[in-house]
């Protein structure tokens, strides 16, 4: 648990020192997300404590947006003066962003199982 | 008696416990809602706890900054969580690597396709120029977004909110475009929600499937990758084709 908690860590250190190091507009958890995943290719798979560890951690991977949804206080004001061109935005942006990915997915993937149901 | 209740309180809304506690304590009342409501999407985790929190803040007058001295261990968390994403994309490497084509071609355009009807809607409603800029990288995983935000003239603080708020709608509503559209294939369905709803999206896949959570894994960090790169040049470009 403490070696695996250490390991990710050191990779999202690594993320960091490689985005500032080369200027790249991502942050450093997300190269450190590329960085484990080349590690793990190249040795074949996580052990079990890394596995444990991370099935933790994801497990629970909504609470960890909870502080920053709560900064929503901050902002009160001016979502009331604007609240209906955004709710509008959000929720349609956010229904045509998924569609459209689906949709093009489904169209250029064939399916694993071609009995999918046809309509 | 009363003297010292409001004292012990004086000393606890000091230190970072109390916010540490709380947003811990909040979010298990609203995970616990969520089982009880057999895990349906409607009672979303993310959104019963802010509630929660927003309710208990404004009656003990509790400025934002105060909750996050604590609540910033749990935000903290983020980061390593994010590198452990690594560990279902991992399993899912060989599906992943089949259909890299077509998951390049979906990113594209699921994420332009979010991206920019957000700032037209927006636009077209009156939205202001700040709130339409804060608004353009709402898909993508907070720190990418406030980024983003900041480059093109957005408020980053408000773009965060945005955010989340974009990932409890997603994993809300989700369902019902998959239902519309006749979408099955778990892969399908996980990478839609990830690009579009980023973490949150995810959270959700999770509880799916692992084949779901993976593929929403990596459509998160490509969609990230992607906006990142994209919008930033994009977006003023456009912007400026439509106010001459």
């Amino acid at each position: 648990m403490l070696k695996a908690l250490t390991l990710l860590l050191l990779f999202q250190l690594a993320g960091e020192v490689v985005a500032r190091l080369f200027g790249l507009p991502v942050p450093g958890p997300v190269i450190g997300m590329g960085l484990l995943l080349g590690a793990l290719a190249l040795r074949g798979g996580p052990d079990d404590a890394l596995r444990g560890t991370a099935g933790t951690l994801l497990q629970h991977l909504s609470l960890l947006f909870v502080p920053a949804g709560t900064g929503v206080l901050l902002h009160v004001h001016r979502l009331a003066d604007e609240w209906l061109p955004l709710v509008v935005a959000l929720v349609l942006s956010t229904a045509i962003g998924i569609a459209v990915t689906a949709l093009v997915l489904k169209w250029l993937v064939k399916p694993d199982r071609e009995r999918v149901a046809p309509r | 008696m009363n003297a010292s209740v409001s004292d012990i309180w004086v000393y606890l809304a000091e230190t970072p416990l109390l916010g540490l506690t709380l947003t811990l304590v909040c979010y298990q009342a609203a995970f616990a809602i969520h089982s009880r409501f057999g895990m349906h999407p409607a009672a979303n985790p993310v959104l019963l706890a802010v509630a929660m929190l927003v309710a208990v803040l404004l009656a003990t007058d509790t400025p934002y900054p105060v909750y996050f001295e604590g609540a910033q261990f749990v935000h903290f968390l983020l980061g390593p969580a994010t590198v452990a994403l690594a560990i279902p994309l991992y399993a899912q490497f060989g599906r992943l690597r089949r259909m890299a084509g077509p998951l390049t071609v979906a990113l594209v355009c699921g994420s332009l396709a979010a991206a920019l009807s957000a700032v037209a809607i927006g636009a077209s409603l009156g939205a202001s120029h700040e709130l339409l800029m804060s608004l353009a990288p709402k898909s993508v995983t907070t720190p990418i977004a406030m980024g983003v935000a900041e480059q093109l003239g957005g408020l980053p603080s408000l773009t965060a909110v945005l955010v989340i708020a974009t990932g409890i709608l997603g994993a809300i509503g989700a369902r019902y475009v998959y239902r519309l559209f006749h979408i099955e294939d778990h892969a399908i369905r996980g990478f839609a929600i990830g690009l579009a709803s980023h973490g949150i999206g995810t959270a959700r896949a999770f509880q799916v499937s692992e084949q779901a959570g993976a593929f929403a894994a990596l459509a998160m960090g490509l969609n990230g990758l992607f906006t990142a790169v994209s919008l930033p040049w994009l977006l003023p470009w456009l912007t400026s084709l439509f106010t001459p």
